[in-house]
C-alpha cells in the first residue's frame, strides 16, 4: 500500500476514535450547566444528585478525549508535513486560539468541578461547570473553523508556496463554518441527551435511585427532542444548501446525483456503484433536491458528469454515509417525540420496550456524527484543501510506509485497549448507578 | 530591534518554559510513582496533581499548536524528522491521561497498582524524551533541501545518540527533583520526609550532570557559545541558575518546601532560557551546513498571522494565567483523600 493512504488511514482512525468522546463532552457537560444550576438555585437535592453521577461519567469521557487528542495536535506535522507548511499560516491561528480560549478552560474548570465540589462556593462550582462547557464549545468552534477553511478556503492568498493569511475574520468566518459549527454543535448535543436518557432508563428498568433517573431522563428527552428538530431544520439543510452552492461536486456525491438536471429528485434509497458513478434500485421523488438545495423544483443541480473525472468524490462512500446519518437524524425526532409524548401522558416510566430502546440507542448519535464526518471529509475529495492543495501533495514524505503501518498497528492496539476499557468502566458506572445526595448536603 | 519573530520566538519559549514547570512536576510525581511502595503514598501522589495535571499538560498542547502557528516550517519539519520517537511520546502521554481514571475506577488492587506502574512509565519516557528532543537540536538536525521540500529527517536509533541521552537523564533527573519538591507541599510525615531525602540525593545528581552536559556540549556543539560571553542577558540567567541551583539544597536543610520548589522552578526557567538564548535566532540548527539552518525568520508564518496570534495570546495568556492561580490556591495545601478523589 502507498504512503498517501496509510496516512490518510492512520488519520481517519485516530480523529475518528477521537471524535467518539468530544461530542459526548459538549452534550453533557451543557446539560450539567442547567442540572447544576437547578441544584443550586431550588436547593434541590435530585438535581444535585444528577449532577455528581453524571460529573463523573464526563471525567471518564473526557480523560479518553484528551488521550485521543493528544495526537492530533501533533499529528499534522508527523504525518502532513507538506499540508503543514502550506496552511500553517492560516490554521495556525485557529489552532493556536482553540488552546489558549479552550484547552486551557475547560481542562483547568474540570479540575474544579470535579473536585472542589464544596471547597468553593456553589456559585463559583456552578461557574465551573459553566466554563468546561464553554471551552469545549470553543474548542469545536476553531476546530471547525480550521475543517471548514478546508472545505471553502478564504481570507487568503497564495505567496510564498503556501497560502498567506490576508484576512483574519474571512478565513475565520468562510462560507461554511458557521452552518458547520451550528450542525456539529447541535449534534453534540444530542449525543449527550441520548446519553444521559439511555443510563437513565437502564437505571428504571433496574429500579435503581429511580426518582433521581425519572427527573435525568425527563430532562433529556426534552433537551434531545428540541436539538434533534433543530438538527434537521434549520442547522442540517443551511448546511445542504450551503454544500450545494460552495462545493457541488461533494453535494452531487452525497445525493447521488450523476447527471446535472432541473428538477432533480431526492434519492432515498439506492445502492450508488463508483464506477462509473451510478446509482442502482434508486427509490426518487422529483424535484426535491432541486427544492432542498435552491428552494426552487424546476432549479438545475449540476451532476457528478459536469466535473473533471479526477476532481470528484468517490460516490458509495459519500452517498451511504450522509443517508444513513439522515436516516438516523430523522429516527432521534421520532424516538424523541414518542418518549416526549408518553411523559406527557405519565406513562414513559412504565413503558419497558421504549425504555430499552432508549438505552440501545446510546451509540446512535455518535454513529451519526461519524457518518456525517465521513460524507464531509470524503466529500472533499481528492483535494485536502478544496480547490488548492491535493490530498496525495500533502503527507509527510520522509516518513515511510513502514513507519505508518507500524504506527497505525501502534495506535490500533492501544485503542482497541482504551476503547475496551472505557465501555467496560462506562458499563460498571451505570449498573453501578446515581448516589443520592442528602437534603442536608444541598442546604449546607 | 525586538520584532515580531524574536516576540514569537520569546513566546514559544515561555509556553516551554510553562510546559517545562508545570508539567514537569506532574512527569517527576509520575517517575517517583514508580519507587513509592505504600498504596496509601501512591494514593497521596496522585491526587497531589489529579486536579491540575490535564491543565499543565494544555502547555504542551498549546505550545505545539503555537509552534505549529508561528513556525509552521519548524513543526512540519521536525516533527515528521522525529516521526517513530514522536508516536511513542504520544503513546506515553495517551496511557497516561486515562491511568487516573482508570486507576480511580479499578476496585481491585492488582489493577490500582497495574495502572500506578503505567502512570509511571508514562511519565519517564517524556521526562526523558524532553530532554532527548533537546540534546538532538542542540547537536543539530540534518536541515537540507530534498525535491526543493525542506527536511530533517533522522532515524530513531538516531535520536539515541550518547549526547541527547545525556541531556534526556539530566531533565529526567531535573523532573524528578521537581516533583519531589512538588510533593514536599503534598504530602506529611515520613512520605514528606522521604521526598526531602530524594531531593537531596537527586540535587547531587543533577549538579553532575549538569556540569558534564555542559562541558560536552562545548564540543557537540561550539556554535552555541559564539558571542555569547559577551552578552549581558547570558550573565544575568547565569547568575539566577546558580542562586536557584544553591537554593535548592538551602530549602531542603530549612525543611521549606515552598522555597525549594520554587528553586527548581526557576532553575527548569534558566536552564530553558540559558538554551534559547544561545541557539537564538536558529530554531532548528543544521548539523549539514549551518548557514542552512531554520531561523526565526526564515521558518516562519506572515506577519499578519503574527500580529493576529499576538492579539490572541495578549487577550488569552492573561486570563490563563489568572485563572491557574485561582485554581492552584484552591487546592493548595496537603492532599485530603475523599469519596471523590482518585
Amino acid at each position: 500500500m502507498d504512503a498517501v493512504l496509510l496516512a490518510r488511514i492512520q488519520f481517519a482512525m485516530t480523529v475518528g476514535f477521537h471524535f467518539i468522546f468530544p461530542p459526548l463532552t459538549i452534550g453533557l457537560s451543557w446539560m450539567l450547566v442547567i442540572i447544576e444550576f437547578l441544584g443550586w438555585k431550588k436547593k434541590n437535592e435530585i438535581y444535585v444528585s444528577i449532577g455528581k453521577y453524571f460529573g463523573k461519567i464526563l471525567a471518564l469521557i473526557f480523560a479518553v478525549g484528551v488521550a485521543s487528542g493528544v495526537v492530533m495536535e501533533f499529528q499534522f506535522g508527523t504525518n502532513w508535513a507538506e499540508y503543514s507548511k502550506f496552511v500553517g499560516d492560516i490554521f495556525g491561528a485557529p489552532l493556536a486560539a482553540e488552546g489558549v480560549f479552550a484547552f486551557f478552560l475547560e481542562s483547568t474548570f474540570l479540575g474544579l468541578y470535579i473536585f472542589g465540589r464544596g471547597k468553593v462556593s456553589k456559585g463559583v462550582h456552578w461557574f465551573s461547570s459553566l466554563m468546561v462547557a464553554v471551552g469545549s464549545t470553543i474548542s469545536a468552534f476553531w476546530i471547525l473553523v480550521a475543517n471548514s477553511w478546508q472545505q471553502t478556503p478564504a481570507g487568503y492568498i497564495i505567496q510564498n508556496g503556501r497560502a498567506e493569511l490576508t484576512d483574519f475574520w474571512a478565513a475565520v468566518f468562510n462560507p461554511s463554518t458557521m452552518v458547520r459549527f451550528l450542525h456539529t454543535f447541535d449534534a453534540a448535543l444530542i449525543s449527550g441527551a441520548f446519553l444521559v436518557a439511555g443510563i437513565s432508563a437502564y437505571q428504571i428498568l433496574k429500579n435503581k435511585e429511580t426518582e433521581i433517573a425519572k427527573k435525568a431522563l425527563h430532562f433529556a428527552v426534552i433537551f434531545g427532542l428540541i436539538a434533534s428538530l433543530l438538527e434537521v431544520f434549520p442547522f442540517g439543510h443551511e448546511h445542504g444548501r450551503q454544500v450545494a452552492e460552495t462545493q457541488p461536486e461533494k453535494f452531487a456525491a452525497i445525493q447521488g446525483l450523476y447527471t446535472s438536471q432541473s428538477g432533480a429528485p431526492v434519492a432515498l434509497f439506492a445502492i450508488p456503484i463508483d464506477n462509473p458513478p451510478t446509482l442502482k434500485a434508486p427509490i426518487e421523488i422529483p424535484g426535491v433536491l432541486s427544492w432542498l438545495a435552491f428552494g426552487d423544483v424546476n432549479a438545475k443541480v449540476k451532476g457528478l458528469n459536469e466535473f473533471d473525472k479526477e476532481n470528484i468524490p468517490p460516490l458509495f462512500l459519500t452517498f451511504v454515509s450522509y443517508h444513513n446519518m439522515v436516516i438516523l437524524g430523522l429516527y432521534f425526532i421520532l424516538i424523541l417525540a414518542i418518549a416526549a409524548y408518553l411523559l406527557y401522558k405519565k406513562k414513559l416510566f412504565e413503558k419497558k420496550k421504549i425504555l430499552k430502546i432508549l438505552v440501545w440507542s446510546i451509540p446512535l448519535p455518535l454513529i451519526a456524527c461519524q457518518l456525517g464526518w465521513i460524507a464531509a471529509e470524503v466529500g472533499r475529495q481528492p483535494w485536502i484543501v478544496y480547490g488548492l492543495m491535493k490530498t496525495k501533495d500533502a503527507v509527510s514524505f520522509t516518513v515511510g510506509a513502514g513507519e505508518v503501518l507500524f504506527s497505525i498497528i501502534l495506535f490500533g492496539i492501544i485503542y482497541l485497549l482504551l476503547g475496551s476499557i472505557f465501555i467496560y468502566l462506562l458499563v460498571r458506572k451505570i449498573k453501578h448507578g446515581p448516589e443520592p445526595v442528602s437534603a442536608q448536603e444541598v442546604l449546607s | 530591534m525586538i520584532d515580531l519573530n524574536i516576540i514569537w520566538f520569546l513566546l514559544v519559549g515561555v509556553l516551554i518554559v510553562g510546559y517545562a514547570i508545570l508539567d514537569g512536576f506532574d512527569l517527576g510525581v509520575g517517575v517517583i510513582q514508580l519507587f513509592t511502595k505504600d498504596e496509601n503514598e501512591r494514593r497521596i501522589n496522585v491526587n497531589a496533581i489529579g486536579p491540575v495535571w490535564d491543565g499543565n499538560e494544555v502547555w504542551l498542547l498549546t505550545g505545539g499548536g503555537a509552534l505549529f502557528a508561528a513556525f509552521p516550517i519548524v513543526y512540519a519539519t521536525v516533527f515528521s524528522g522525529f516521526y517513530l520517537a514522536f508516536m511513542l511520546l504520544l503513546t506515553a502521554l495517551i496511557f497516561r491521561a486515562v491511568s487516573f481514571e482508570f486507576r480511580k475506577y479499578s476496585e481491585d488492587p492488582k489493577n490500582k497498582k497495574l495502572w500506578d506502574i503505567t502512570f509511571g512509565a508514562a511519565s519517564l519516557v517524556p521526562s526523558l524524551l524532553f530532554g532527548v528532543a533537546i540534546g538532538n537540536v542542540l547537536r543539530g538536525l540534518p536541515v537540507q533541501l530534498i525535491d526543493g521540500k525542506v527536511t530533517a529527517s533522522i532515524s530513531f536509533l538516531g535520536l539515541l545518540n550518547p549526547y541527547a541521552l545525556l541531556v534526556g537523564i539530566l531533565s529526567l533527573v531535573l523532573f524528578t527533583m521537581h516533583g519531589a519538591a512538588y510533593m514536599t507541599l503534598k504530602s506529611n510525615g515520613s512520605q514528606q520526609e522521604r521526598m526531602f531525602k530524594w531531593i537531596n540525593n537527586l540535587w547531587i545528581a543533577f549538579v553532575v550532570l549538569y556540569f558534564a552536559a555542559t562541558l560536552v556540549t562545548i564540543f557537540v556543539a561550539p556554535y552555541l557559545f559564539e558571542g555569547i560571553l559577551k552578552n549581558p542577558i547570558f550573565w544575568i540567567l547565569l547568575v539566577v541558575l546558580f542562586v536557584s541551583i544553591i537554593y535548592i539544597p538551602i530549602g531542603v536543610k530549612a525543611k521549606k518546601g515552598g522555597l525549594t520548589f520554587l528553586a527548581s522552578s526557576v532553575l527548569i526557567a534558566m536552564m530553558i532560557l540559558l538554551t534559547a538564548l544561545s541557539l537564538f535566532p536558529k530554531l532548528v540548527p543544521s548539523s549539514i551546513d549551518l548557514a542552512a539552518s531554520l531561523t526565526i525568520y526564515n521558518a516562519s508564518s506572515s506577519q499578519r498571522t503574527l500580529t493576529t496570534m499576538l492579539i490572541i495570546a495578549l487577550i488569552g495568556m492573561p486570563l490563563v494565567i489568572g485563572y491557574s492561580i485561582f485554581i492552584y490556591r484552591v487546592f493548595r495545601g496537603k492532599v485530603v483523600i475523599n469519596q471523590d478523589s482518585y
